[in-house]
């Protein structure tokens, strides 16, 4: 009854206040539909609705960015695009901003100076396009993470291990208690990202992995750094023998549970750990780029805003950009997505030891693109298509993977 | 007097039929010829026209992906056809020897085809799940443990038993109504021939029912060749690529991959066996009464 009331009244007041205060209704397409990415959606309306004279219609697809992204690209084809809507920046929205159908926001930025407060800068790169930009970034999500089991390492009477070397070293003594050391979902993606966001980095270096996928150069996909990291990513591919899930919160699960020592998975994973009320540190523990090369590896989600030629809406849609990346609005939306803010001047509201960590490496500059941001989705399919093709033959060689992975990057466009 | 045009002869009915005919056109041979010509660019997000002549489909054969699910299109296609045609008309042929409960058994028989694809795939997901399904039961009374969709040698077939489970109901009823247009009069002659009940179905029913097998063959082959769903729900691919179909190629670069123009290229090639095959062969099956 409540909501239903409220649902009238917002209708009766959005409606006097088209007239009123010249109040827009922004309708918005985003794919965050889990528990506590609600939530987080709610704190961004919230913020439209409280401070500004606009309404946020919500308009969320379920079933995630493969199914939702689509019918966002349709919607804008076809004519009737949503007034924003939520996408990963960088290659993906190329496109869409070539054929002219986005808005400029670069005034915004200006006004806003986002150049100075956006941290890391890449994050703002990659929303802009020859100089212009075209999205809001609203957080940070970084890929390379290593997450590891304390009831694990307890069973097998280690410590939990400081880097990669420590975690392949206490394999015997794990295995011996019964435990798979490394858990891992069936999904392409999760096996492609522990080579492509994690041990490429770690291993080869970020050097040798920027020249790889910012700029195609495939002879060093060929080189001795790669081949070390191909070797590494084959023996890891021995290390998760009876996981035996598809989903990645599920094999979350089994590190937590202890059923598994170690999981690769990006800080969303961190929401599984402390929705199960663990602690950093003791019941679980962090290692950034698997701990030999602590560096960040700054993904995010941004919003980007259909061309309306309407400019009343459109100066609807530069106020919600601001708005986004106001430092109250990245508060209260950021810790609730445990994600961290995308500028360097606020303080979150809930900080453990690993989010501590991921801050720290951002305030060093410590911090690559992730790999979207660099490569289409076309090679990124490709590329996930050749590691789970490798992580679930055991007859493939790592030469091979390796010539293999050369030849796609050298094919990229 | 001058001879009526033969294009103008019941023109009221044509005229009626204009609309339908537009429609299917359109969609039946415009989406086809726009897909194959946008096959030939390098479309990605959006579609356009930059000509890149036959690289997308130098690309789609030199891709292991796109060659493993074809491998796997073929073993599921033969599994899929001869098993559901075997078990269809077996159970059909069970159901007409006038048994009782007869009603009862085709209910509980066709129910799976009420199910989606996506239903089923979840269904036999759990039961061929190691710890809790089939495979558990087998290794708890015994007889070694095998896990056939984590398995990239099995799991095709554990795709195959549930796109039988789900398939067979249906194309039973096909068959359970060729049966029942049987005439009385060809059993009875057989039964004072002194023809076994087998010999009579393989030699003299089975034939009768071209038709019907016919269309079991056709509603078969369309399942096979859009087989998508089923493999999403169960397996996503994997693992790695070994369960990938062709129709979730096209789906993978099309929306995965923001390649269009890739997408339409495996789109096309699965066409190809449709229209060399399977229309000349209808056409023949079904259009045969016609001439006579």
């Amino acid at each position: 009854m409540k909501t239903i009331l409220r649902a009238l009244l917002c209708g009766a007041m959005t409606m006097g206040a088209a007239h009123a205060q010249d109040g827009v209704k922004l309708e918005v397409m985003h794919w965050w539909t889990s528990g506590g990415e609600a939530a987080a959606v709610r704190k961004l309306a919230d913020g439209i609705n409280g401070r500004t004279a606009h309404s946020w219609v919500d308009s969320a697809i379920a079933g995630g960015v493969d199914i939702a992204r689509p019918v966002i690209i349709s919607r804008i084809i076809g004519g009737s695009p949503p007034t924003a809507f939520q996408f990963n920046p960088g290659r993906q929205a190329l496109e869409l901003i070539e054929a002219g159908l986005l808005l400029d926001l670069t005034d915004v930025a200006k006004a806003q100076r986002w150049a100075e407060i956006v941290n890391p800068p890449s994050l703002l790169e990659a929303c802009t396009v020859d100089g212009r930009v075209y999205c809001a970034p609203v957080n940070i999500h970084s890929w390379n993470w290593m997450w590891l089991s304390g009831p694990a390492y307890e069973a097998a009477g280690l410590a939990m291990p400081a880097d990669w070397t420590g975690f392949l070293n206490s394999v015997p003594a794990l295995r011996k208690a019964g435990i798979t050391p490394l858990a891992m979902g069936g999904q392409a993606w999760q096996q492609a990202g522990l080579f492509n966001s994690g041990i490429a980095i770690a291993i080869a270096g970020p050097e040798a992995w920027l020249s790889v996928m910012r700029d195609r150069n495939a002879d060093v996909v060929r080189g001795e750094d790669y081949g070390r990291a191909f070797q590494a990513y084959a023996e890891a591919r021995t290390l998760s023998d009876g996981t035996g899930v598809q989903d990645w919160n599920q094999a979350t699960r089994a590190v937590m549970t202890g059923r598994a020592a170690a999981q690769f998975m990006g800080d969303w994973a961190q929401a599984e750990f402390a929705l199960a009320g663990k602690t950093a540190g003791v019941d679980y523990g962090c290692l950034p780029g698997l701990g030999l090369r602590p560096y960040l590896q700054t993904g995010g989600d941004a919003f980007f805003f259909p061309k309306q030629g309407n400019p009343a809406v459109e100066a609807a849609q530069k106020e919600m950009a601001a708005l986004m990346l106001s430092p109250e609005v990245q508060v209260s939306f950021n810790s609730a997505k445990r994600s961290l803010p995308v500028r360097g001047d606020v303080d979150l509201t809930t900080v453990n030891e690993c989010t501590r960590q991921g801050l720290d490496l951002l305030a060093k500059g410590r911090t690559l693109p992730s790999t979207v941001q660099l490569i289409s989705a076309d090679t990124n399919t490709q590329l996930n298509d050749l590691l789970t093709e490798f992580w679930n033959t055991p007859s493939m060689t790592a030469g091979d993977v390796q010539e293999r992975y050369a030849r796609i990057i050298a094919d990229a466009r | 007097m001058p001879r009526p045009v033969r294009l103008l002869r019941n023109l009221q009915a044509k005229l009626a039929m204009a609309p339908m005919i537009a429609v299917a056109l359109v969609l039946f041979l415009g989406g086809p010829i726009w897909t194959l010509l946008h096959s030939f660019t390098d479309s990605r997000l959006l579609p356009r026209l930059r000509w890149v002549g036959l690289d997308q489909y130098e690309r789609l054969w030199a891709s292991r992906k796109w060659l493993v699910s074809i491998e796997n299109l073929a073993l599921y296609g033969i599994c899929s056809l001869v098993g559901t045609l075997v078990l269809g008309f077996v159970l059909a042929a069970l159901l007409d020897r006038k048994i009782r409960f007869e009603n009862t058994f085709r209910t509980i028989l066709l129910y799976p085809v009420a199910l989606s694809f996506i239903v089923t795939g979840l269904i036999w997901q759990w039961l061929l799940n190691p710890e809790l399904g089939i495979p558990g039961v087998m290794r708890g009374l015994g007889w070694g443990a095998f896990d056939p969709l984590n398995d990239p040698s099995l799991v095709m077939y554990g795709l195959g038993v549930a796109g039988l489970w789900q398939g067979t109901g249906l194309i039973m009823c096909i068959m359970l109504a060729g049966l029942r247009g049987i005439d009385d009069n060809i059993w009875n002659a057989a039964r004072v021939d002194g023809v076994g009940v087998v010999k009579t179905y393989l030699s003299i029913i089975v034939p009768m029912m071209r038709p019907v097998f016919a269309t079991a063959l056709v509603l078969i082959t369309s399942g096979i060749v859009k087989l998508y769903d089923l493999v999403v729900a169960m397996t996503s691919g994997g693992p790695g690529i070994s369960s990938e179909v062709p129709a979730k190629y096209v789906m993978d670069a099309m929306f995965g991959g923001q390649n269009l123009g890739q997408g339409f290229a495996a789109a096309t090639m699965m066409l190809v066996p449709v229209v060399v095959i399977v229309v000349p062969w209808t056409y023949l099956a079904f259009g045969r009464r016609k001439r006579g």
